[in-house]
């Protein structure tokens, strides 16, 4: 069972250095566009706001792998070519991005209205508001479940496997079809998950307990 | 681009997607069912337990709620019988992942339940002369019910979310009803948006009823 493992190991490391690629990309991307789309769906125009309200429900109803099939098979059909990694990578993003656009629409409407309030009567401009006032606030609230969602991009990664995609998930199937020891490879690889997942939402919960004492 | 969708074959093998939504509500009816009661065991024995119980319950919990389903799903399925002297098909070994993972996740649900009871209503019980027993199940588990009902209902959908994944090991749900289009017609992106759909209409029908039985059993707001 040990030499199992040890032979599998190197091919691990292999798929691991993917699996965390496709993660950080997920989390970096759906960060950035996240933010923009939540702040649209708060402050923006009637129909931006319903074009964002529509996306997020949309896509956070669908299964994870259901979308990442849509996008690998659908969309060359209309057009946009991209090999499987980058078909992976898009499908996760456009699911992460829907959920961190909740996660700051939470954040930032906890902040009392007054804040906002007092912005404007002492003269702040929208965007003075927005990142002197609004923003260094609802970080607080936005921090803890993001580095939490990010335990969900890693475990949502591994259904990239299913395109082909040599991740963790993928490498220890190709090991286990070579040795035909499945066991010992199922439980190292739900090790090295675990250890990644379980570091990140104890931080999580670190934090939040930190940032919780912070409140005024 | 020169595609044109056709769906004629998708409606002419409408009886996959359709059997396999309902073995999708079904998987996921049985694994919330059995999740419950693995879920609210642990919180109860949790809250009183000593140290040893609750850190074996939080092993538990941890190692579920941090490793992929989809790994989760092969290692029951493919792994374990290796190991030990069980046989079981597809369902039954997909129906036990999905269970044991809903129950990891339930268990949190109920613990948080359990601790936002307001203390006085448990000393109101034990006021009145009910013995601990009493207390768990007319003041402790009712008063939970209703404050975990909304998180309840959004495992719920997650889980029939999750069912998806069962189709990696040839499960006949709706995901694997696609595939099998797919694979036999090659109109994969008709079979594709048709399925989504199908998990868009059940999943929102589904969360809009449960909103209003949460809205119908929600607690009281106190001042």
């Amino acid at each position: 069972m040990l030499d199992a493992m040890i032979y599998a190991l190197p091919f691990l490391m292999e798929g691991l250095w993917v699996t965390i690629q496709v993660s950080l990309l997920t989390v970096t991307i759906s960060l950035v566009a996240g933010v923009v789309l939540g702040c649209a769906l708060i402050y923006g125009p009637l129909p931006l706001r319903l074009f964002t309200r529509l996306f997020s429900d949309t896509i956070r109803g669908i299964p994870i792998l259901v979308l990442i099939f849509f996008v690998y098979y659908g969309f060359p059909a209309i057009g946009v070519d991209f090999d499987s990694f980058w078909a992976a990578v898009t499908a996760l993003t456009l699911f992460k991005t829907a959920q961190v656009i909740e996660y700051v629409r939470g954040a930032v409407e906890s902040i009392p209205r007054g804040q906002n309030e007092a912005g404007m009567a002492i003269g702040l401009t929208f965007s003075e508001r927005l990142t002197s006032v609004i923003f260094p606030q609802a970080l607080r609230r936005f921090l803890p479940p993001w580095i939490n969602g990010v335990t969900d991009a890693v475990k949502g990664s591994a259904l990239v496997s299913l395109l082909g995609v040599t991740d963790l998930m993928h490498a220890i199937n190709q090991v286990i079809g070579r040795t035909y020891e499945a066991m010992p490879l199922y439980v190292l690889g739900a090790f090295i998950y675990f250890v990644i997942n379980f570091s990140l939402s104890t931080l999580s919960r670190r934090l939040e307990r930190r940032l919780s004492h912070v409140q005024a | 681009m020169g595609y044109s969708l056709n769906f004629s074959v998708v409606w002419r093998n409408f009886d996959k997607l359709w059997g396999g939504l309902a073995l999708s509500l079904e998987l996921a009816v049985i694994s919330l069912a059995i999740g419950i009661v693995i879920g609210l065991v642990l919180a109860v024995v949790y809250v009183s337990g000593g140290r040893f119980t609750r850190m074996a319950i939080a092993v538990y919990v941890e190692a579920f709620r941090n490793t992929p389903l989809i790994l989760l799903v092969y290692l029951v399925f493919y792994g374990l019988p290796q190991i030990v002297d069980i046989r079981y098909d597809a369902t039954t070994s997909f129906v036990a992942t999905l269970s044991i993972y809903a129950g990891a996740y339930l268990v949190e649900v109920f613990r948080s339940g359990l601790e936002a009871i307001p203390q006085g209503q448990i000393d109101a019980g034990r006021a009145i002369g009910l013995t601990p027993l009493q207390r768990l199940a007319y003041v402790r588990l009712p008063a939970m019910v209703r404050i975990s009902l909304p998180a309840l209902s959004n495992t719920f959908i997650s889980l029939f979310k999750d069912t998806s994944i069962a189709s990696v090991i040839a499960v006949p749900e709706l995901t694997w009803g696609a595939q099998w289009i797919n694979l036999n017609t090659f109109r994969i992106v008709e079979a594709y948006l048709v399925a989504t759909a199908m998990y868009l209409v059940t999943g929102y029908v589904m969360l809009f009823g449960l909103r209003l039985v949460e809205r119908r059993f929600r607690v009281a707001r106190h001042a």
